[in-house]
């Protein structure tokens, strides 16, 4: 990044090669800016998360563009679509096989509340059976909301005590 | 769409058994479940229907004796015509019927579906379990008598049930953002007329 006065900025020069912050915030950061999403594409949620995956709108950005089909790699399960009663027990199993850290991210209505299908098929919220973070509203929602959700999930993790969380797990 | 006139006197001729059926569209039959193997196989090798478009049956509620129907709709790719058989399950508590997957190995999957919503058992079908609702389902979600909304049961897998601690529960039919309220007029009762905040329509809540 160009500064225009590097007197405000980090100067070796002057601070030597160190540079003191907290745990939590650089634990943060890196959690922050490298979230690789697991896509639990279910229905047609799953086409705008494609949406938002390729260049128009770019998840790049946000440092979410790895998508992970293979949950031991992915931070961020993104439940895209309607989950069905007998998908749940999957849903629930690959969420077991992420690595902790982990969150979750319902996209559309019908992962968030299982939105119009008020049906014996349908699971009614994904929230059930797995912890939800962040909840995006459309039918389905917009790559922009998806990318408002993720940078919503980051503002979360920034807050996130990791660093006591990591020493007393 | 073009009608098969003459199917009915072929049909009739053959099996006089089988009645013809009150049908807005295509010939209709009604067959005696004993002969509906008999009538598709005239149909298919006679009769040129060869594509067996769909199987489905009807659940005329717990009261109706006889109480399923089993339906078939055969089409002919040289004739281009439709019919439709029709056929009562004898029994009310244990319906069957013979399976058609000896002629159009496509029945198979459509009597799969048809047992999974129904519980109509097709006999000598090669594997008939449940294709949409998993295999320890408990019930026939098609049948009048099972409510829209769902009957409280466990998952398909153990280990994810007590780890999550719960199962399938009966969906909400009220009060949640999506559902109509039954016996209002359309424009009160949809989901989107309960909330106007977002228009001028209604003060702000």
């Amino acid at each position: 990044m160009v500064t225009a006065n590097p007197e405000l900025t980090y100067n070796s020069k002057i601070e030597g090669d160190i540079v003191v912050t907290r745990a939590d915030a650089a634990i943060n950061w890196v959690r922050n800016n490298s979230m690789w999403p697991m896509p639990m594409g279910l229905a047609c949620c799953a086409i705008e998360l494609m949406a938002a995956a390729s260049s128009r709108f770019d998840i790049a950005r946000f440092g979410a563009e790895v998508m992970r089909f293979s949950p031991r790699q992915a931070d961020c399960m993104i439940v895209a679509g309607t989950v069905t009663y007998k998908m749940a027990p999957v849903v629930r199993r690959i969420y077991d096989q992420m690595a902790a850290p982990k969150w979750v991210i319902a996209m559309g209505a019908c992962a968030s509340s299982g939105g119009m299908y008020r049906s014996y098929a349908t699971l009614q919220g994904v929230d059930r059976i797995v912890p939800v973070d962040v909840y995006v509203s459309g039918c389905p929602p917009r790559p922009e909301a998806l990318l408002d959700a993720l940078l919503k999930l980051q503002e979360k993790v920034k807050r996130e005590r990791s660093a006591s969380k990591l020493l007393s797990a | 769409m073009t009608t098969d006139v003459e199917i009915t006197t072929a049909v009739s001729q053959q099996f006089p058994s089988a009645k013809p059926r009150a049908s807005l569209d295509c010939p209709a039959f009604d067959v005696p479940a004993g002969d509906v193997i008999a009538v598709l196989e005239l149909l298919r090798d006679k009769q040129a229907y060869d594509f067996l478009m769909d199987v489905t049956a009807i659940d005329w509620s717990a009261e109706k004796s006889p109480r399923f129907t089993v339906v078939w709709h055969l089409y002919s790719s040289t004739k281009h015509t439709y019919v439709r058989l029709a056929a009562d399950c004898t029994s009310d508590s244990e319906p069957a019927m013979p399976t058609a997957s000896g002629l159009w190995s496509g029945a198979d999957w459509h009597e799969r579906e048809t047992y999974d919503m129904l519980g109509i058992k097709f006999t000598g079908h090669p594997d008939l379990r449940r294709i949409l609702m998993w295999d320890a389902y408990p019930y026939f979600p098609l049948r009048k008598d099972f409510p829209l909304a769902g009957l409280p049961t466990e998952l398909s897998d153990a280990d994810i049930t007590e780890e999550i601690k719960t199962g399938v529960i009966s969906a909400p039919m009220v009060g949640g953002p999506f559902v109509a309220t039954p016996g209002e007029p359309m424009s009160e009762a949809e989901p989107r007329a309960k909330d106007e905040a977002w228009s001028e329509q209604r003060p702000k809540g």
